[in-house]
């Protein structure tokens, strides 16, 4: 009998018991930064990177530890994000049902994940490209759906008004608070990550990933897992989706739009899709360049609404030279003076049952 | 046409089934309606109205994934520029008829420029990574986001539409019956001509597509790379060049087909995006890599997104989800795709 191993392990980067300087410092630093930075630092750029970082992450999930490029996780998550606008309070009283939180956050949460796992079992009839073709068009189908329903979505208008409730009497939407809520929900998810990717199931995944076929053959269901790891995707991306709508304070068809899917994937990749940490770090380049690229780009003369295509040509320029985001970048320049010695860790523990 | 007898003979009940279908179709589309049908289902016209939108909205639809699905079925790499090059052709089919006043030549200039682009993507993207679907798809996709807003720096939000020459425009009237006056006149269907030429078109294209590929040695060429790439070229054959002009071909038709869209709708930013889509979901549900599929792919979207327009406007796009959803879980190499 063949031993069980795991061929690749990249998700055990962080191990507890051995965290690195650098990870308290940031640790640290993260906790400190209302202290440091500006509101509108804190919550348009911190707190916009947590969110897309935590949506990108659930990404991250399917594309990097099951082998399954998803264009869906941003409409899950603005699934949950519209169950809350319309379970919860929102500034269209005629359809919203004004719920109390314990019930209408936690329901959106499952009706997302339900979603998910649904479009999950649909998309693993398919395999590579096929899957990136499906979710993009039933991604698309969601954002003309809610466009041109307007007994429960409200079409084009959308819901207004969706803030966080008012929880220990403080204002989730304040900048302080906000950064520590999405810091909080993001630190959550990416340990679930780190901690789901050691589990049997994470390893069987990941075996998924790399051998269909002889999975298959030890006898683990190649479909329920693929599945389920859109169900836990899923989850991430709900929580991230109703983040992103407490801080738009909105929620619209345009919140799911093509180009909203899309930039999902250009985060998730950019920031690099082998690990957790990658699509925060995507995130954050995202929204930095969303923020101060108009004026990086009339400071050399060019119209400041030429965004898209600096991301474009960035998205561009990472997909051709490093496929692994800049964290492959960052572990090519590490990697050359040290020699490989880094490379070899995981490989040398002890394999797991 | 084997495939046709042996569907019916290993599907009997889904053959009379899909016959029976069609030729209910055929007699309300022939057929003067009577008066109870017309209770029930509203106007006649509005009704023939609806299927002729939908069969033309379909070649529009056939025009656009034809290339694509050709493409990915020779070199299964996915380009999701494909709606950009949808974009810029029909842009610079608008110059080029804005300029010279003839809209005939932008065919010809658009489908040497466009079918350029296509080589050019060919040539120095797709080739330098064979192979590697995923790392295809993510840099087609950035050059779509690069493409879309250089389109929309140079052309701007606003819409164009094309103008159909003279010839082309004003109504025509069809052999199909509309309704019956009551002093027993028969009132037959006038409709656009424009759009009949433009179906008609489509068959054309499509049925010559179909004969090349059946009939040429570069078809032959063309299956026997759809068949096994590794093996055509171990036989002597420089699949590169069958490669390019595939490409070639298939960027040249989608700008052609923007041209085509750019008359009969219009063209601003977020057309390339949408359709896009409407070429994946059409080779979805017709099947990967099969021209015939996409023709029965386009016909059918085109027909369930103009005839749930009519009949219930809320959920039409709901209907062309349903029918990717339905195909996708009883048969996921789509309709007319080959199991691979």
């Amino acid at each position: 009998m063949a031993q069980v191993l795991p061929v690749t392990a990249p998700a055990r980067l962080m191990v507890l018991e051995g965290i690195p300087a650098p990870v308290w410092v940031i640790g640290l630093l993260l906790l400190l930064m209302p202290a440091l930075a500006s509101n509108f630092v804190l919550f348009q750029i911190f707190g916009w990177s947590f969110i897309l970082g935590m949506i990108a992450l659930s990404l991250m999930v399917l594309a990097g530890y099951g082998g399954m490029v998803s264009l869906i996780q941003m409409t899950v998550g603005a699934l949950a994000g519209y169950v809350v606008a319309i379970l919860g309070t929102s500034g269209v009283p005629q359809i919203s049902l004004g719920w109390p939180w314990w019930l209408h956050i936690p329901l959106a949460i499952l009706v997302a994940t339900l979603f998910g796992t649904l479009v999950g079992a649909l998309a693993v009839r398919t395999e590579g490209i096929y899957t990136i073709m499906i979710t993009l068009a039933i991604a698309a189908a969601f954002f003309y759906f809610t466009r041109q329903n307007y007994g429960i979505f409200n079409g084009y208008t959308g819901f207004n008004n969706v803030v966080p409730p008012a929880l220990f009497g403080v204002d989730w939407r304040q900048p302080v608070p906000f950064y520590y809520l999405t810091l909080g929900c993001a630190t959550l998810s990416y340990l679930a990550v780190v901690w789901m990717a050691r589990t049997p199931f994470g390893l069987a995944l990941q075996g998924v990933r790399d051998n269909p076929r002889r999975m298959s053959a030890l006898g683990f269901s190649v479909t329920a897992h693929r599945i389920l790891a859109y169900s836990f995707a899923s989850v991430i991306a709900a929580v991230g989706g109703i983040l992103l709508v407490w801080q738009n304070a909105q929620v619209v068809p345009g919140t799911a739009g093509i180009p909203q899917v899309i930039d999902i994937l250009v985060i998730a990749v950019v920031g690099g899709l082998k690990r957790p940490i990658g699509p925060f770090i995507g995130a954050l380049i995202y929204a930095l360049l969303s923020v101060f690229s108009s004026d990086i780009l009339l400071a050399f003369g060019m119209s400041g609404e030429r965004f898209k295509l600096v991301v474009g040509l960035g998205f561009l320029a990472v997909v051709f030279f490093s496929p692994d985001g800049v964290l492959g970048l960052w572990e090519r320049w590490r990697a050359r003076p040290q020699g490989s010695g880094r490379d070899l860790r995981p490989a040398n523990r002890e394999a797991r049952p | 046409m084997g495939t046709l007898h042996s569907f019916i003979a290993r599907y009997p009940i889904w053959a009379i089934a899909i016959l029976v279908l069609i030729v209910a179709l055929a007699w309300l589309i022939v057929a003067p309606w009577p008066p109870g049908l017309e209770e029930a289902m509203g106007r006649k016209r509005v009704f023939l109205n609806a299927i002729l939108s939908g069969i033309t909205l379909g070649a529009l639809y056939f025009l656009v994934a034809s290339g694509f699905t050709l493409v990915f079925g020779l070199m299964r790499n996915v380009n999701l520029a494909h709606g950009s090059l949808y974009l810029l052709g029909g842009y610079i089919g608008y110059g080029v008829a804005d300029v010279t006043g003839y809209w005939l030549l932008a065919f010809p200039v658009v489908f040497i420029l466009v079918g350029a682009l296509g080589l050019l993507l060919q040539h120095q993207v797709f080739r330098r990574m064979e192979g590697e679907e995923l790392r295809q798809t993510m840099v087609t996709i950035g050059i779509s986001i690069v493409l879309a807003d250089l389109m929309l720096w140079f052309w701007g939000g606003q819409s164009y539409q094309l103008l159909s020459p003279d010839w082309l425009s004003g109504p025509t009237t069809l052999p199909l019956v509309s309704s019956i006056r009551p002093n027993g006149e028969a009132v037959y269907l006038s409709y656009p001509l424009v759009r009949i030429a433009i179906l008609i078109a489509a068959i054309v294209i499509g049925l010559a597509m179909w004969f090349v590929l059946n009939r040429s040695r570069l078809g032959m060429l063309i299956r026997a790379g759809v068949d096994d790439r590794d093996i055509l070229a171990a036989s002597g054959v420089r699949i590169q060049y069958v490669f390019l002009a595939v490409f070639a071909f298939g960027a040249g038709m989608a700008g052609m087909a923007g041209i085509v869209g750019g008359t009969f709708q219009s063209l601003s930013p977020g057309e390339d995006t949408r359709f896009l889509l409407a070429s994946l979901v059409v080779v979805i549900v017709g099947g990967m890599g099969s021209i015939p599929g996409a023709a029965l792919g386009a016909v059918i979207i085109g027909l369930a997104e103009q005839v749930g327009l009519v009949y219930a406007p809320t959920y039409s796009v709901v209907f062309t989800f349903l029918i990717m959803a339905t195909v996708l879980a009883f048969r996921p190499q789509g309709l007319l795709g080959a199991k691979h």
